[in-house]
């Protein structure tokens, strides 16, 4: 019942933006966001105290065609839950110093975003994770669309469009999926983990599946949509895409994927592998060479979640758990550093990192900040990064060596990337326009410092993460081990 | 002592975060005092704990503190283990440490962001401090990024200098290729012993026989960790552009400790690299490579902390040297009397420095000895330490190396004779330039020259005492004393090569050396001060060997144009070429094609009413066929 | 067996059902006068008409007769809607001959 309350309470919040007077919006969508963390805060109490059952719920919707509004959480999804709602505030707070035409509108899209992310995540019928997974590409549409950039109508349209192709092959899969379930069919969770699907059948679903999770992620050579909307939509738009909807696809492969298509994935995995690796050393090749700070966010994170792919289906515990704190990490990390881009862009009025520099001298709170949410980024050791990447490349290496050294060059293209880009944003000579760059505001201290704070805490004991995620996903490994 | 362990690197980290904190709040005396006062209790319990490693019935002890990574099988422990190699280390970091927090104190006394620097300071300790307690393998790689991380920090200090952030990018990335292959081998360990922590590791290894390709394997990949870390072939020349730091960070991380961390490593995992003689003969030879080469770059180099880094990475070749042949305590040795003199000259370089206005060219120097007298005398001393005079600290470990060597094999020992020599040369070289001869810098340097204040030759004095009497903790066996660093890491160590020289060779090789060196110091007394010979000026450079070993036999530039440059290029290329023009056109081509096909298609649409009805009856009487056909 | 269909078999009305409707779609691919194809399609659907009544008195079915009823009745929905559209192309183009009834292409 809890989990209908989280679900439903944003897109209540939603509703309520359209009768508010628009001055309130931004308060009003911030206070919302925090209620439901509360109420996130009292499920994961309750999670940790009496498990996965009170939370779970299940209610008829269509019965007809086996369709039910069948919810709950386990350990994997609450934390992604939990990171939603950790970061739906912040990102709130992020805006506070932007001055958005139509407030209201922006802040209710944002909420119902939310309501479709916490629905994908806690969604345990196909039918409703795909509406939800479908919901979720509408608000974020039109933030992109409303409050983006020069080319958001070109950039947003093949995005939409792009990211909708692969959905829809993912519900051909999905139908097809529910068709094999034992009769009465049904698009239950438990239903389809039943399916009687031979291997060919599921090489092909694999493929159906496999190209919706992969554009949304992106993975290799389906990301060309992901850096020009990352660059072009506004910062809280990138935040949203980049924070946590593109766990989304991760989710989804840990969540359908591996334990519906193990036969699949035991013949198509090692080719995703190698699409993986591409995906890490491409990207970070290409990030090297990025003069837009946000562009080169947008290519990290590209090879970022290419490790986290690959260490999802290298199928070993580490890979698996490291993918899960690694999604928590990135989520929490790229957040942090889109919002410095912002911070820079609002005050300079330009992201070109070659008319930056010496912004360090003018705020040296800010030039600390900034330089924890790098290293998060760049995965040392005390940092939330590091916990996931060792793990996942852990886990790529139990898979193979060779690709674990491939992906390991993410280890140092990453440092070279970040650190150039540092470099030239916040050292070096002051830039004649850098003198004006003042001092963080309140709102900007705050949520920057949550931030880092969370990337050093994640770092130094990540144990409860590590161990609320362990019983869920052994389930999962097992399950592959049982079929191979 | 057990219940204060934790203290050790906390109080460091506690200063980062009250100077960090409080920032420019801080006249300089408190956060340096913060700074030195932390690292000193550090010290004092680290002193604790030596002394209870040294008592007969001592077990080694490991503290966890808490479960840090756990997933499927791999469990990381929070961890520290105190035993004889982290005991003598623990010392040398905090002690030396704190020597050069109290320099700073002088020397950073002009500086407006002391703070700034004094934390990094402290947080540096503490990392270092993290890697050297560490447990596990990935306890001790977190202090061994960390360190770097504080290394890119403190070499980019002064942050608006693009240079000095270019070295420090440098440093940073050229460790993490070394890091690479660390975790890499950190990997293949837990793979092979399902463990990382090194009691399990060391015991799984002891089953292995000599030589397993898997065991080469991992000291392989280790090696390249210490590689990147200790500055060796191929991945060195971090460590001389990271001179741009302030001195005493060139003295703390960039000669004394974290550069030593790779060896510190090896001595660690002795057990492994033990069982892989053929990884041991590569790390000799890289060893021994660097060491030469290293030496030859430093005769022509012109800037008094540039010799120094060359120096430094010479004798951490020879460090090498010694590990690869066997003789893990020997080169812990050397770790320990080279903490001593290498940051006795830096420091003194550093006052040197200090004194004329931030001059750091030989060339510019000369006749410091009348005006800084302490210094200069602190810095004969080390000069005459790194040299292997005896009886200080220096000789006492060369020897050692030289004769294990000799053990080992011919060549080894020759060319690393011939590389002492060439130490002795460019050292004499420095110190005859700096000290002696005219004044050659200008008048307003003349009038500023100035013997630095308590805070910094108060250090230079007692590492002079160390680097003066540090050899004494391992006498050779002719002298009849005990070697006390070799009994007191014995159980440590599992198998040290035991090389016993005659006593004929021993004093033999003691007899030419010292013949060697004096002839040396004379050689070059006699060339830069009686004749007065000053190094060319970089435009008048000969042409030959002189330019090539003064622009370091163009490695940066190689690397430059093998490396960087192609990653750039192919940055470039994959951008433009391959996501602009290969893959995104395939993406956006699906827009085009769709309208292409879509204006064929058109002009199906005649807008002609009986062709459509026409069309409709033949398709349906096509229809109607094809079921008769099928059915 | 009292019915009509013992007096005319059934495959009289398949026959006549195919020559009308064969009349019908004839008439509407070689006709070009529109009220000619209106009628003529309306000719198409009282051939179905027929062969369905036919079809439910042999097989006893009253569904086929309802049916019929339902396609009268939309046929006369249809004609008032089509031959409203014709007055209207006769008013605006003064013709109703469909080959001039072409600009609805590309």
């Amino acid at each position: 019942m809890l989990t209908l309350v989280l679900i439903f309470f944003p897109l209540l919040a939603a509703l309520g933006t359209l009768i508010l007077p628009r001055d309130n919006a931004k308060m009003y969508s911030f206070i919302s966001s925090l209620i439901q963390l509360g109420i996130t805060a009292y499920a994961f109490i309750l999670f940790l105290t009496q498990g996965t059952d009170a939370l779970a719920a299940n209610y008829e919707w269509v019965p007809a065609l086996g369709i039910s509004l069948q919810v709950g959480l386990d350990g994997i999804s609450i934390l992604l839950v939990a990171l939603t709602n950790i970061l739906i505030p912040l990102i709130i707070l992020s805006s506070f110093r932007n001055n958005y035409s139509n407030p209201a509108a922006f802040y209710g899209l944002i909420l119902l975003m939310q309501f479709a992310l916490i629905g994908v995540f806690a969604a345990l019928d196909g039918f409703l994770f795909y509406v939800f997974w479908e919901l979720a590409l509408i608000p974020i549409w039109f933030i992109c669309l409303l409050w983006g950039g020069e080319e958001r109508i070109r950039i947003t349209l093949k995005f939409f469009i792009y990211t909708l192709a692969g959905s829809l092959l993912m519900l051909l899969g999905l139908i097809f999926v529910y068709l094999q379930t034992p009769a009465p069919h049904s698009f239950s969770i438990d239903a389809l983990y039943q399916a009687s699907l031979t291997a060919e059948m599921q090489g092909y679903i694999f493929w159906c599946f496999f190209l919706a999770f992969a554009i949304k992620i992106p993975v290799f050579p389906f990301h060309t949509w992901q850096p020009d909307t990352y660059t072009d939509a506004p910062a809280q738009g990138s935040m949203l895409l980049s924070g946590i909807m593109l766990k989304m696809g991760i989710y989804g492969i840990i969540r359908w994927m591996l334990p519906i298509l193990p036969l699949g994935i035991a013949e198509w995995g090692n080719c995703v592998m190698i699409l993986c690796a591409i995906s890490i050393v491409y990207a970070s090749v290409i990030a090297i060479y990025q003069k837009d700070f946000k562009r080169l966010i947008a290519y990290s994170s590209i090879a970022h979640v290419g490790l986290i792919t690959a260490g999802v289906f290298s199928l070993s515990m580490q890979g698996l758990q490291g993918s899960v704190v690694q999604m928590l990490a990135h989520g929490i990390n790229v957040v942090g550093l889109f919002f410095i881009a912002d911070i820079i862009q609002r005050r300079m009025k330009t992201r070109q990192m070659d008319s930056l520099g010496g912004l360090a001298n003018n705020s040296p709170l800010f030039s600390i900040l900034f330089i924890i949410v790098l290293l998060g980024s760049v995965a040392l050791p005390l940092t939330n990064g590091f916990v996931g990447e060792f793990l996942l490349l852990l886990g790529v290496y139990s898979y193979n060596a060779w690709l674990a050294a491939i992906c390991g060059l993410t280890v140092i293209l990453g440092a070279v990337y970040m650190f150039r880009a540092y470099q030239k944003v916040m050292l070096g000579e002051v830039h004649e326009r850098s003198v004006e760059f003042t001092g963080l505001a309140k709102s900007e201290k705050i949520v920057l410092i949550i931030i880092a704070a969370l990337i050093i805490v994640c770092g130094v004991y990540p144990k409860p993460i590590l161990s609320i995620t362990q019983p869920a996903l052994e389930e999962i490994v097992l399950n592959l081990q049982g079929v191979n | 002592m057990h219940q204060f362990i934790w203290l050790i690197p906390i109080l460091p980290l506690v200063g980062f975060i009250l100077i960090g904190i409080l920032n420019k709040r801080l006249p300089i005396q408190w956060s340096g005092g913060i700074a030195s006062v932390a690292v000193f209790l550090s010290f004092l319990i680290s002193l604790g704990v030596f002394k209870e490693v040294q008592m007969d019935n001592f077990v080694p002890e490991r503290i966890v503190y808490f479960n840090w990574i756990a997933a499927g099988n791999l469990t990381i422990d929070f961890a520290f283990l105190i035993d004889q190699l982290s005991a003598i280390m623990l010392l040398v970091v905090t002690g030396v440490g704190f020597l050069i927090h109290i320099y700073s104190i002088g020397y950073m006394h002009h500086e407006a962001d002391h703070s700034r620097f004094f934390s990094y300071l402290n947080l540096f300790i503490f990392f270092m401090l993290l890697l050297v307690m560490g447990s596990n393998y990935i306890v001790m790689f977190a202090g061994w990024e960390g360190v770097g991380l504080c290394s890119y920090l403190l070499i980019g200090f002064w942050f608006k200098n693009t240079e000095y952030n270019n070295a420090a990018k440098k440093a940073f990335i050229m460790n993490r290729i070394g890091d690479l292959g660390f975790l890499l081998g950190v990997f293949l360990i837990f793979m092979t012993f399902g463990s990382v922590s090194f009691k399990e590791v060391f015991e799984g290894a002891k089953q292995f026989s000599s030589n397993d390709p898997t065991i080469t394997a991992i000291c392989i990949l280790l090696f390249i960790g210490a590689i990147g870390k200790s500055a060796q072939l191929p991945l060195y020349t971090w460590l001389p552009d990271a001179m741009a730091g302030p001195t005493p960070v060139s003295a703390l991380i960039h000669a004394a400790t974290m550069v030593t961390a790779g060896i510190y490593m090896v001595v660690r995992s002795n057990v492994l690299f033990e069982l892989s003689p053929y990884a041991s003969e590569i790390i000799a030879i890289v060893g021994l490579a660097t060491a030469f080469f290293a030496a030859t770059i430093g005769l022509k180099q012109n800037d008094i902390k540039k010799v120094l880094a060359y120096s430094t990475v010479s004798q951490l070749g020879y460090m090498f040297v010694a590990l690869g042949v066997g003789a893990y305590d020997t080169a812990l040795f050397h770790v320990i009397t080279h903490a001593f003199f290498k940051a006795l000259l830096f420091l003194g370089a550093g006052s040197v420095i200090h004194a004329m206005s931030g001059e750091q060219d030989i060339r510019r120097m000369g006749a410091l000895k009348g005006k800084l007298p302490i210094t200069h005398l602190t810095f004969l001393i080390g000069t005459l330490a790194i040299t292997g005079i005896p009886p200080l600290a220096g000789f006492f470990s060369k020897d050692e190396i030289l004769a294990v060597a000799h053990g080992y094999s011919l060549p080894i020992f020759t060319l690393l004779s011939i590389t002492s020599v060439l130490t002795a040369v460019y050292m004499f070289r420095l110190y005859w330039l700096v000290f002696y001869g005219n004044f050659r810098g200008t008048e307003h340097q003349k009038t500023h020259l100035h013997e630095s204040p308590y805070s910094m030759t108060i250090p230079l004095m007692v590492l002079a005492v160390l680097s003066s009497i540090g050899g004494f903790i391992g006498m050779p066996e002719i002298f009849h004393a005990p070697h006390l660093l070799k009994e007191f890491l014995q159980p440590i160590i599992w198998k040290s090569a035991t090389y016993h020289p005659s006593h004929s060779f021993e004093y033999a090789l003691i007899a030419v050396s010292i013949v060697a060196l004096m002839i040396i110091i004379y050689a070059t007394y006699h060339t830069y001060v009686k004749r007065g010979q000053l190094p060319e000026e970089d435009k008048d450079l000969p042409a030959g060997i002189p330019k090539l070993l003064t622009n370091k036999y163009y490695v940066d530039e190689i690397y430059n144009s093998l490396i960087t440059r192609p990653l750039d290029y192919m940055s470039g290329f994959f951008s433009t070429y391959i996501e602009k023009g290969f893959i995104d056109k395939i993406v956006n081509g699906t827009g085009p094609a769709l309208q292409g096909l879509s204006g064929v298609l058109r002009f199906a649409q005649t807008g002609n009413i009986g062709g459509y009805v026409f069309s409709m009856v033949v398709g349906i009487i096509a229809i109607l066929l094809l079921t008769l056909i099928v059915y | 067996m009292n019915s009509i269909l013992s007096v005319v078999p059934i495959e009289y009305y398949l026959g006549l059902s195919v020559i009308l409707f064969t009349i019908g779609v004839m008439g509407v691919l070689f006709r070009r006068n529109a009220i000619i194809v209106f009628m003529c399609i309306e000719l198409m659907l009282n051939a179905v008409n027929l062969l369905l009544t036919a079809f439910s008195t042999l097989h006893g079915e009253a569904g086929g007769q309802v049916m019929v009823f339902f396609i009268m009745a939309v046929a006369a929905a249809e004609v008032a809607v089509g031959l409203a559209i014709l007055v209207m192309i006769y008013n605006n183009l003064r013709t109703v001959d469909i080959k001039e009834m072409n600009k609805l292409k590309w």
